[in-house]
């Protein structure tokens, strides 16, 4: 296989996620991970995984830290903002479309009652995504214990996180390597 | 002037506790906006939460939204702007020196302690939005539908939303 390097313009890099963004529904991370493995081949499979390894590891949101190392890593900062402008720019413009006809109808009654379904649904959707993340969890009682601590720290004491986050963050990782667990 | 300030400073601390994405510091976001800075109500938030679910997009809407909703065009542009820096600049650093790291102990004992606050974070964060969107029975009842729908059914997450928002609009529930 003589496959050249991958090699994309700041307007390539624009483009594809300009398409990711429109797209994505649903969570982006799918769509993104079509478009820069399957169809551009800007990274091979392992790559992307490892790339999206580092971008969950840090903060931030994870797909717009993808954005940032994959465009710089082809063509520096004009290329990270390439990536991040065409993710956002479509979503941005389309989430405020929407903000304002709910603005503009939210006093009608099947828009209000729409929404009070809507709020609940996207709750239990939460719901679930927590119940998936927390699955690797089970049976582990000390990761168990600390994710409850987390969560009554956050959801019942309602301690700001900037002083919650640094402890938990650095309790655990100790507690869990210190006992093996 | 001084509320896009404040919008910044909030967002770009968002950024840097975000680990797990945007999910994770939906408690912080709405005790900034509710509570501390009485932005808008519990209410408010969680209908622009929802509204940014239905919207196309990384998870992270819901921060352009609240910036619209706060301060209009520039608003929005500034919470999104804040939320983005500080963590992209981290990315831009760390991404170059990252494949020395990629096997390094320390670097899997962090990423292993971030889990179980991960998932606190987002439990939360799930059950202060159903605190404050289950206001009356039908609105229980939808969230249990839906709840078991997303988790039991692998019907798109977008047909579930609809589903909801058209059973409200007719008036079967809400």
């Amino acid at each position: 296989m003589s496959e050249t390097r991958p090699n994309p313009t700041v307007f390539d890099l624009f483009a594809g996620f300009f398409m990711v963004g429109v797209c994505g529904f649903g969570g982006v991370l799918p769509w993104a991970r079509r478009m820069i493995v399957d169809q551009r081949k800007w990274l091979t499979p392992i790559e992307f995984t490892e790339m999206l390894g580092l971008c969950q590891f840090l903060p931030g949101g994870n797909i717009m830290n993808v954005t940032i190392a994959l465009g710089s890593r082809f063509r520096g900062i004009p290329g990270a903002l390439a990536c991040f402008l065409g993710l956002m720019t479509a979503p941005v413009a389309i989430v405020i479309m929407l903000g304002a006809i709910y603005d503009q109808y939210a006093g009608y009654a099947p828009v209000r009652r729409a929404f009070v379904a809507l709020s609940a649904a996207a709750a239990a959707y939460l719901v679930a995504n927590a119940w998936k993340i927390a699955s690797p969890l089970w049976g582990r009682k000390l990761a168990m214990a600390i994710a409850a601590c987390t969560f009554v720290a956050i959801a019942v004491l309602r301690l700001p996180m900037l002083v919650v986050m640094p402890v938990l963050a650095i309790g655990s990782t100790f507690v869990l390597w210190r006992f093996r667990a | 002037m001084n509320t896009l300030w404040e919008l910044a400073s909030v967002y770009a601390q968002l950024s840097l506790l975000a680990f797990g994405g945007a999910n994770a510091v939906i408690p912080e976001m709405q005790r900034q906006v509710v509570d501390v800075h009485h932005w808008m109500s519990a209410h408010d938030f969680a209908a622009l939460y929802a509204l940014a679910q239905a919207a196309p997009g990384p998870n992270m809407m819901v921060v352009s939204l609240v910036g619209w909703r706060v301060a209009g065009f520039w608003g929005a542009l500034v919470t999104t702007g804040s939320v983005a820096l500080p963590s992209s600049v981290l990315t831009l650093l760390v991404s170059g020196v990252w494949f020395r790291f990629k096997d390094a102990p320390w670097r899997k004992a962090i990423q292993a302690g971030l889990l179980p606050v991960t998932a606190g974070l987002i439990m939360a964060s799930a059950a202060l939005l159903i605190q404050t969107t289950v206001v009356d029975l039908a609105a229980a009842a939808v969230a249990v539908v839906a709840g078991g729908l997303f988790f039991f059914t692998k019907l798109h997450p977008l047909l579930i939303l609809g589903g909801a928002a058209a059973a409200g609009a007719i008036g079967l529930v809400g």
